[in-house]
């Protein structure tokens, strides 16, 4: 469960507002979907949300915890996949999820059996034991996921998880995350891809321009902008059709 | 800290090249450079004193008795050269004699006879002999000199008011020290050498692979993460320090130092001095260099840094070679200028009162203790943490 009230967040001494006020709900069992044209400021929110930047001002919380009061004890709830997924590529898959459950402070035979599990409902077994070194884009996002969610995260957040995978790699992450929903979690995602908002969440932030344009289910945002399908109303909501193209 | 101290030895050991780049050709490059440096200097001057000196003379004809006498010391007078100061400058020839034709006529009338020795001393290597024709010309000078006075009655004792002699004090131990004023540099450049790579890889490389934001993501305070990383740069460089330190005890066993009348202190006791002292300066390389890549976006640039960064140990080794003073007392705060003292002082074989090793130990420690604190705090910076956006 993730709270956000008025984050705002400005680069360069004021001069750049990335984020200006955003406030928005994640609630248990639920995928919510952070939507809006590149430079909107979905990734500064989410980064604010994992303690990697203070917000200059505004108030957030992860199952009631401020991530500013406490910013361990927030990244134990998370699992976040970030828009860098970069792997260390001496290492095997499996090494790079095990070094990340010890830094998790998870003991040693917890990993093993979780980076097994994780290997199964991720379809990893053929690679696990290899050097991620010439790894496609599909099973670096795997590893990225696994090594995110080793610590069994109630939290999970994810920037864009589905650039640069093929169609097949999307549709098996989408069912993946369906599954993390049914299991009762929280999970965030951010995208600027309509067809996956509409494919998965349960609920819909639209973020232009550092603020919130719009927030509902998409049968909400459909009603709310009087038009026919989401593309539309998603324009329509955001005010013009900068970022569509990108 | 652990987990990620281990994970970065793990990760780099994987990396053939780096294994030979810092633990092989890292500790091996000093003692080879140095003792082939030294063992070269030693075979030239050795050959060069031993060796008959073959001299072209210009006018043999004109001062036969000179040339006789410089044949019967062991000289071989050569032929002339067509254009002596030609052949000298294009180092055909280090020296030519040349005598003047006035030479026989001044020698009759009892003044100086002109003798000129042509040799470009801008030519390091032809001091030698440069000296030696000098020193022939001179004990004729003083042989004939003194039968003159004789001739007249005056005992020759009355040209040398002064006897001057010199007293050397120096010990073959001692003489070794010189011999070796830039090895202090060969074995700190061994701590940079050792951290380098890990430096980057840690830090610029981690952000050119774009895994620094995951893994700062992980509920660990950073300065952690970093104290990790840190202790493997450190690790690495004790590593090629204690491997550069045992290649250089068996290189100097295999120099010919007898020949040259020295004799070199380093033997295993001397090395695990030197490693205990030279230790806090590989903390303080790891977080020197560590902080300089934390700052660079890609290896590449960052390994653009680390080119200046090689010539931080080596401006004490030069000061010291310039200006070389006393060793004094306060040298010793000075982190890597002490090191460079102590281990001349210790190479030399003179006693180190214990306070100096204390002073440097403990001035290097408490700079190499700012730096990796400086270094922790980095990632606490957010620019230093996403390599867009």
């Amino acid at each position: 469960m993730i709270r956000a009230e008025r984050l705002r967040k400005t680069f360069n001494k004021g001069r750049v507002v990335a984020v200006d006020d955003v406030g928005f709900e994640a609630r248990d069992g639920q995928i919510t979907g952070l939507l809006g044209p590149n430079g909107a400021g979905k990734t500064t929110t989410l980064r604010m949300l994992y303690t990697l930047l203070k917000p200059d001002s505004g108030h957030m919380t992860v199952d009631g915890v401020d991530p500013l009061a406490e910013p361990i004890q927030v990244k134990r709830k998370l699992g976040v996949v970030p828009d860098s997924r970069g792997l260390y590529d001496r290492l095997t898959a499996r090494e790079n999820i095990r070094y990340y459950g010890k830094l998790q402070g998870l003991g040693k035979n917890l990993v093993t059996s979780r980076i097994d599990e994780l290997a199964e409902v991720l379809d990893m077994g053929e690679f696990i034991d290899r050097r991620t070194e010439g790894f496609s884009q599909g099973q670096r996002v795997k590893v990225a996921i696994a090594r995110a969610l080793v610590h069994e995260p109630g939290t999970i957040l994810l920037d864009e998880p589905t650039n640069g995978l093929d169609v097949m790699t999307t549709r098996s992450l989408r069912e993946f995350l369906l599954r993390l929903k049914m299991e009762g979690r929280c999970v965030v995602l951010s995208t600027h891809i309509m067809q996956e908002v509409a494919a998965l969440c349960d609920r819909i932030v639209i973020i232009a321009a550092g603020r919130i344009a719009a927030e509902g289910t998409a049968q909400q945002l459909l009603e709310r902008s009087g038009e026919q399908n989401l593309e539309d109303a998603f324009v329509k909501l955001i005010g013009s059709d900068e970022g569509l193209l990108a | 800290m652990i987990t990620v101290f281990l994970k970065e030895l793990l990760d780099n050991f994987r990396d053939r090249r780096v294994i030979l780049n810092t633990l092989v050709l890292g500790p091996l490059l000093g003692p080879v450079l140095f003792g082939v440096m030294i063992s070269f200097i030693a075979k030239e001057e050795t050959e060069r004193m031993e060796s008959a000196l073959e001299l072209p003379v210009v006018g043999a004809e004109n001062a036969p008795n000179l040339v006789a006498w410089m044949e019967r010391q062991g000289v071989v007078v050569e032929p002339p050269p067509a254009d002596p100061e030609q052949s000298v400058r294009e180092e055909e020839h280090e020296v030519v004699v040349r005598i003047r034709e006035d030479y026989a006529e001044a020698w009759n009338a009892g003044r100086p006879a002109p003798v000129e020795i042509i040799a470009d001393r801008s030519l390091r290597y032809t001091g030698t002999t440069i000296a030696r024709v000098n020193n022939y010309l001179s004990i004729y000078n003083r042989q004939i000199g003194n039968l003159r006075l004789q001739l007249r009655g005056v005992h020759p004792d009355i040209t040398r008011p002064v006897d001057s002699q010199i007293i050397d004090l120096s010990t073959p131990t001692s003489r070794g020290g010189q011999v070796l004023a830039f090895l202090p540099y060969f074995i700190l450049i061994t701590v940079f050498m050792g951290s380098m790579h890990m430096a980057i890889d840690t830090t610029a490389g981690e952000r050119e692979r774009k895994s620094l934001e995951p893994l700062l993501i992980n509920p660990m305070p950073r300065w952690q993460i970093m104290a990790g990383k840190l202790g493997a740069t450190t690790f690495f460089a004790l590593a090629t320090l204690g491997l550069g330190l045992i290649a250089f005890v068996y290189a100097m066993g295999m120099l010919p130092t007898a020949d040259m009348g020295i004799k070199l202190n380093l033997d295993f006791a001397v090395a695990g001095k030197a490693f205990v002292v030279v230790a806090p300066a590989a903390l303080m390389a790891a977080a020197l260099l560590t902080i300089l890549a934390s700052f660079a976006k890609s290896f590449r640039e960052a390994q653009s840094y680390m080119g200046l960064i090689v010539i931080v140990p080596m401006v004490p080794s030069l000061w010291l070679l310039i200006n070389p003073a006393k060793a004094e007392y306060w040298m010793n705060w000075v982190p890597l200028l002490n090191q460079n003292i102590l281990i001349l002082e210790m190479v030399r074989g003179e006693p180190v009162q214990v306070s100096w090793y204390l002073t440097t130990i403990a001035s290097t420690t408490i700079l190499a203790l700012i730096l990796a604190a400086v270094a922790g705090g980095l990632y606490n910076r957010p620019k230093l943490i996403f390599t867009s956006g």
